[in-house]
């Protein structure tokens, strides 16, 4: 049973805080003693964490909040590095230049925010992009919109959870450069659709995410078990 | 007056507000103390300074920075309804529909804006400001802005990236309100679309005399000045976004993507600026009749 040995190891080598929270302890010991089934179901459960309460801690308050949007960041840096060391067949100069201007951008906010966190900072995330086929427009341009529209959304939303002036000000003059990098690439794949009713409502208002269905919608894009449960709500 | 009472009453209707409350968790205990030791004629006025702690604003602020914004709204709406009208959209080739359709959804949204500024602001229980008269051509200086397609857009372009500066300049007003800052922010973000499009409408011009390339982002002008709009009346609309020190940090000196300095280009197109609302107002007073 593949799944449960990949999951069995990673219980055993990563998550010993599982272990030392009294309840998942009793939880798990509880399950340990039914069938083989049984344990693969708690494992696969375990896997499969749905909210965010285990991994790499972001921590509380805004040091939380700015390692929430260090992790996009890293998401986002890494995806355009890929675009910009591989680019996809038939690209244009144009679109060439803007790639690469977004990726420098993206690595800028990402080297910010891990200067700016110092030693709150989380660690680098491991990213899994085998969903993209770095090779067609379609995908990449496909991916691009996910991540900078999430991204939108992701500071929309988490916005009023900060506490200190400086630092929203600091996502707001991020997240607005991040607008512009939607807007382009929603224009690149179809020009017009800059704005549209899947992002925008009746009073043209952009939606917004919390911090949990950002990381639902992330999830499949990152390797690294992520606990978001200390942050401000 | 039962003042333990009325907080409770709160309570059930706010079940955070003795969070809210600075100091936290001891705010019964403070009323408490404001009994011994302030006389009772004081009390409504220090349960108000109480309140205004809890929710870090009180509704005249957020009234204020919403009437601010409808002000925006109000001028980027009628600016587009107006141009929208009588604007010819050509590039060179004949009509550009895809151009005419962009401006009309930017109108669009515009307008759903100052509709929603007026319902929020007298949902809060303030007055929705008065549309004011403007005058597009700024008293003279963009005397063809209805009547040339690429001093339409240039105006179009200072008002949307002025409208970015705006809202962000305007958040720490709002800050940890849900409904509001929220609101705000979800403006703030289709404003930077817009901002982002009508450059590429610019870019996508062969006629528009702008020397260097515009970017859907603010960048530097041809001469690393901080105006990249081609427009020198808009030199105040762009002061400041050659910034390069975020959060005390100089960004320069953070690596690039080949390990080498970034340069002052990336960090000026990576964060944008904000604006004070004077200096949003000192900007917008010309287009006043």
């Amino acid at each position: 049973m593949k799944i449960f040995e990949k999951d069995d190891q990673e219980l055993l080598s990563e998550e010993k805080g599982f272990f030392s929270k009294k309840l998942q302890r009793r939880n798990f010991l509880q399950y340990a003693g039914a069938s083989a089934a049984g344990i693969a179901l708690v494992a696969a459960g375990c896997k499969k964490d749905d909210n965010f309460s285990r991994g790499v801690d972001l921590g509380t308050g805004d040091i939380g909040i700015l390692n929430f949007a260090y992790a996009l960041e890293q998401l986002e840096a890494a995806f355009y590095t890929q675009v910009a060391l591989t680019p996809y067949t038939g690209i244009s100069s144009t679109e060439s230049a803007y790639m690469s201007a977004i990726r420098d951008h993206e690595v800028l906010h990402r080297e910010f925010f891990k200067a700016a966190l110092g030693a709150s900072a989380i660690i680098g995330l491991q990213v899994d992009f085998s969903s993209i086929n770095f090779t067609s427009r379609d995908s990449v341009l496909g991916a691009a919109k996910a991540f900078e529209d999430l991204g939108v959304s992701a500071y929309n939303g988490a916005g009023y959870l900060i506490k200190s002036a400086d630092y929203l000000t600091l996502a707001g003059k991020i997240v607005s450069v991040e607008a512009r990098h939607a807007a382009l690439i929603r224009d690149l794949i179809s020009n017009g659709t800059f704005v549209g009713t899947d992002i925008i409502d009746a009073n043209a208002l952009e939606l917004s995410r919390t911090p949990i269905e950002v990381l639902t919608m992330a999830k499949k894009y990152i390797v690294t078990e992520i606990n978001a449960s200390n942050l401000p709500s | 007056m039962d003042f333990i009472k009325i907080l409770k009453d709160i309570e059930t209707i706010d079940p955070e507000i003795t969070d809210r409350l600075n100091p936290r968790r001891a705010a019964i205990k403070n009323i408490t103390s404001f009994g011994s030791k302030v006389a009772l004629s004081a009390l409504p006025f220090a349960l108000g300074t109480m309140f205004k702690k809890a929710y870090g604003q009180t509704s005249n602020v957020v009234n204020d920075v919403l009437n601010f914004a409808l002000t925006l709204e109000y001028l980027e709406a009628e600016f587009y309804t107006r141009g929208n009208a009588s604007v010819a959209f050509t590039s060179g080739t004949g009509t550009n529909a895809p151009a005419a359709a962009a401006l009309k959804q930017i109108e669009k949204d515009e307008n759903a804006h100052v509709a929603f500024l007026r319902s929020a602001i007298t949902a809060n229980g303030g007055t929705p400001g008065v549309k004011p008269n403007f005058d597009f051509t700024a008293k003279g200086t963009f005397p063809t802005v209805f009547s040339d397609y690429a001093t339409y857009l240039a105006v179009a372009q200072a008002f949307e990236d002025t409208g970015v500066r705006a809202y962000k300049g305007q958040a720490p007003a709002l800050l940890g309100n849900k409904t509001y800052l929220t609101a705000a922010l979800s403006i703030h973000s289709v404003e930077a679309r817009h901002a982002s499009h009508i450059r590429q409408m610019r870019r996508a011009l062969t006629t528009s005399g702008v020397t260097g390339v515009i970017t859907p982002w603010i960048s530097l002008g041809a001469n690393g000045q901080a105006n990249d709009s081609g427009v020198p009346a808009a030199d105040k609309n762009f002061a400041g976004e050659d910034n390069k020190t975020q959060g005390g940090v100089d960004v320069t000196t953070l690596k690039n993507s080949t390990g080498g300095a970034t340069s002052l280009k990336v960090a000026a197109e990576s964060f944008d600026e904000p604006l004070t609302k004077a200096a949003v107002l000192e900007i917008v007073t010309p287009f006043l009749a």
